[in-house]
C-alpha cells in the first residue's frame, strides 16, 4: 500500500507540483497561500528546479510566461488580490497559448479584503479577470488528496490544449492537514513542445510567442482556433461528483470546502426525512452544464450555497434553465456558511413547496 | 566580385514599418551584427517590448517572444531560468523600460540577471503618436506637454544608466548615441561587450542608446541628429556608468 503522510494542503500541491515536473516556480507572497512558496523555496533548489520571489505579482506572472514560452513546466501561486495583479499576464499568457498553472487561495474581497476563506473569485476565475476573450481550465479540490491529483493533472491539461489552468482553493483547504499519499498520480500523454522558443539551434525556423495580431481577419483566426480547443475542453474535461441527486427535495450545488459542508448537511436533513443531494463541480471552468440540466430532470429544487455573495449560482440558472427554481445561500468576507444554517435554509425551501 | 555589404543573418529579410529617418533600424542591425560575429544566433531569444519596436519579433532571425507593456526584463528571467544556456535580450524603449516597466529593469538588475538589455531613447513615445517620455527633457514640447514639460507637473527626465550604476546587480551599464558614425561604431562595441558579458556568465548588461524620433520631434532627420547633440547629449552624456570588469566607472 501506498505511505500516506500528513501534510497540509498548500505545502501538499507544492510537493505535487514538483512530482508533475514542475521545476520553476515564480512567487510573491500573500496570505493564505505563503505554505507554497515557502514549500518551493526550500524543495526547488534540492531538485534542481528554481524558487524565485519576484518583485511583484506582476512580475512573477511574467516570468511564468517567458519560462511556459520556452517550454517549461511552470506555476506561480497567489490569492485574490494578487491574483487581480497578475491577470494582465493571464490573458497574454491565454493569448500566446501558453500552458503554466496559477494557484489561487482564495480570501475575502473586494480589495484588501480579509484574509479568511472566499469563494468571491468564481467570476475572476471563470469568466475572465483579464481582458479579452478567453478561458482559463479552474479546478476546485475539495481535500488535500485532491489538492495533490488535481495538481499533477493540471500541468497535463495545460500541455494538452495550450491553455493556463487555475487551482482554485481556500485559506481553508491550503492549510488544514490530512493524509495524502503521492502514488499513483494521474499522468497523460502530452504533445510535444514544438512551438517553444528555446533556440533555433540554426536547426529550424524562429518560434515566436505572441498575441499581438494587427490584422482583425488574423487576430479573429487565432481567437477562433483557440475556441476549437475550448470546445474540446468543455467536452473532455468536466468534473463533476454528484451524490443522492436523484429525485431529491433540493440539491445543493457546492464546490471546494461548501461541498463538505453540504455533504453534512445532506446527513443532517437525511434524519429529518428531506432528501437532500449533492452536486459538487469539480471543473467550474468548463462547468457541469450538462449534468445538472440532467439532475434538474428528477430533483425538485437547487440550492447554490456559496462563500460569496452568489457568483456560481449563475452558471446554476443557466444549467437548470428555468425547469426547476434555484435558490442561493452565502456567506462572505470570510464567513463560512455553518451547516445548521443551510438546514434552515432547506426547511424554508421544502416548506415553501408544501 | 567580393561581397563587402550584406545583411547580417540574423536580421531578417523583410521590410520594417519604421519611419523614415528612424535610428531604430541602425540598432536592430547593430544588434543582429553582434549576434552573426558571437555565433550565438541559434541559442539566443529576444524579447520585443511595447511601443514602436514591438513587431521586432519580425525582424530578428532567433526565436522571439513579445511581452506586455514594460515586463520584458521579467519575461526574460523567466526564458533564461527555463534555458540556462540561452542568450536573452531584450529590446526596450523609454516609456517600456523606464515608466510603466523601471520596476522589473531594477529588480532584473538587482538580481544580476543574466541577460541584455537593449533600451532605445529618443525622449519620446513614439508607437502612440509622440506623447511625454520619462525621458523626455525639461521643457521638451510633446503631444502631452503642448506647453513643454513642466517640473511642477511631469518632474524631471529619469536617468536610467546613473540610476542603475547605484544597483550592485548591475555588470555593465553604458550610454551611447547613434548621431554619426564613430559613434555607431562605439555602439556596436558596447552592444557586443553586452552580449560577451551574458556568454561570459557576468550578469546583467543594459545598453542605453539615444535615438532619434524625426516623426514626432517634428523635425527632419539632419535637424533631429542636431536636436539629440545639443539637447539631449548635455543631459544624458555619453559614456559608461558601470563595468565590473574595470571597477567602478
Amino acid at each position: 500500500m501506498a505511505e500516506k503522510m500528513l501534510m497540509k494542503g498548500n505545502e501538499a500541491m507544492a510537493e505535487a507540483a514538483m512530482r508533475a515536473g514542475c521545476k520553476l516556480f515564480f512567487g510573491y507572497p500573500i496570505t493564505p497561500q505563503t505554505e507554497v512558496a515557502a514549500y518551493m523555496a526550500k524543495k526547488m533548489p534540492k531538485i534542481g528546479g528554481l524558487f524565485m520571489q519576484a518583485e511583484s505579482e506582476v512580475a512573477a506572472i511574467n516570468m511564468v510566461y517567458g519560462a511556459a514560452g520556452a517550454g517549461a513546466r511552470v506555476m506561480t501561486s497567489s490569492s485574490s488580490p494578487g491574483i487581480s495583479l497578475k491577470s494582465e499576464g493571464i490573458s497574454y499568457i491565454a493569448g500566446s497559448d501558453l500552458p503554466c498553472v496559477i494557484v489561487n487561495i482564495v480570501r475575502g474581497g473586494p480589495g484588501l479584503g480579509g484574509i479568511q476563506p472566499a469563494q468571491s473569485d468564481y467570476f475572476q476565475a471563470t469568466k475572465g479577470g483579464g481582458h479579452g476573450d478567453y478561458h482559463l481550465v479552474v479546478l476546485a479540490p475539495a481535500s488535500v488528496q485532491e489538492m495533490v491529483s488535481l495538481t499533477a493533472e493540471a500541468f497535463d491539461i495545460a500541455d494538452t490544449y495550450r491553455m493556463p489552468v487555475m487551482i482554485m482553493g481556500d485559506g481553508m483547504l491550503g492549510q488544514m492537514m490530512e493524509p495524502v499519499e503521492f502514488e499513483n498520480l494521474p499522468k497523460r500523454e502530452v504533445p510535444e513542445k514544438t512551438w517553444a522558443t528555446t533556440g533555433t539551434q540554426m536547426k529550424r525556423k524562429k518560434n515566436i510567442v505572441n498575441s499581438l495580431y494587427i490584422e482583425p481577419d488574423a487576430l479573429e483566426k487565432m481567437n477562433n482556433e483557440r475556441l476549437e480547443r475550448y470546445e474540446l475542453v468543455k467536452k473532455n474535461e468536466v468534473k463533476v461528483e454528484t451524490v443522492n441527486a436523484e429525485n431529491a427535495d433540493v440539491v445543493i450545488v457546492a464546490y471546494g470546502v461548501m461541498a463538505r459542508v453540504a455533504k453534512t448537511v445532506m446527513q443532517m436533513m437525511e434524519e429529518k426525512g428531506i432528501k437532500v443531494g449533492v452536486v459538487r463541480p469539480i471543473t467550474l471552468w468548463p462547468f457541469p452544464t450538462e449534468e445538472i440540466a440532467k439532475v434538474a430532470e428528477s430533483a425538485k429544487a437547487f440550492l447554490s450555497v456559496e462563500m460569496s455573495q452568489g457568483q456560481m449560482v449563475e452558471d446554476v440558472r443557466l444549467a437548470v434553465n428555468g425547469k426547476k427554481p434555484v435558490y442561493f445561500y452565502g456567506r462572505n468576507g470570510g464567513v463560512v456558511p455553518s451547516p445548521d444554517e443551510i438546514c434552515a435554509e432547506i426547511e424554508k425551501i421544502v416548506g415553501g413547496m408544501k | 566580385m567580393a561581397k563587402v555589404f550584406e545583411k547580417p543573418h540574423a536580421l531578417s529579410d523583410v521590410s520594417m514599418h519604421y519611419c523614415p529617418g528612424c535610428t531604430h533600424g541602425i540598432i536592430h542591425r547593430l544588434v543582429a551584427e553582434v549576434i552573426d560575429e558571437l555565433g550565438i544566433e541559434g541559442r539566443t531569444i529576444g524579447v520585443a517590448p511595447v511601443g514602436c519596436s514591438v513587431f521586432a519579433y519580425n525582424y530578428f532571425e532567433c526565436d522571439m517572444q513579445e511581452a506586455a507593456h514594460g515586463r520584458a526584463p521579467a519575461v526574460a528571467t523567466g526564458i533564461k531560468r527555463a534555458v540556462k544556456d540561452s542568450i536573452v535580450f531584450t529590446y526596450q524603449g523609454d516609456g517600456d523600460l523606464a515608466a510603466i516597466g523601471t520596476a522589473e529593469t531594477v529588480h532584473a538588475a538587482a538580481r544580476g540577471e543574466n541577460i541584455t538589455i537593449i533600451f532605445v531613447n529618443n525622449a519620446i513615445y513614439g508607437m502612440t503618436g509622440g506623447q511625454m517620455a520619462p525621458t523626455s527633457l525639461v521643457g521638451q514640447v510633446t503631444q502631452t506637454t503642448p506647453y513643454g514639460r513642466d517640473t511642477s507637473t511631469q518632474g524631471y527626465p529619469i536617468r536610467v544608466c546613473e540610476m542603475l550604476s547605484q544597483v550592485e546587480g548591475a555588470a555593465y551599464l553604458e550610454r551611447v548615441a547613434v548621431n554619426n558614425i564613430p559613434n555607431i561604431r562605439k555602439a556596436k562595441k558596447a552592444i557586443k561587450k553586452a552580449f560577451q558579458n551574458q556568454i561570459d556568465g557576468k550578469g546583467f548588461s543594459l545598453i542605453e542608446v539615444l535615438s532619434i524620433c524625426p516623426t514626432n520631434w517634428g523635425m527632419s532627420p539632419q535637424e533631429s541628429m542636431k536636436w539629440l547633440e545639443e539637447n539631449m547629449m548635455p543631459v544624458y552624456p555619453l559614456g559608461v556608468y558601470k563595468d565590473k570588469e574595470q571597477g567602478e566607472a
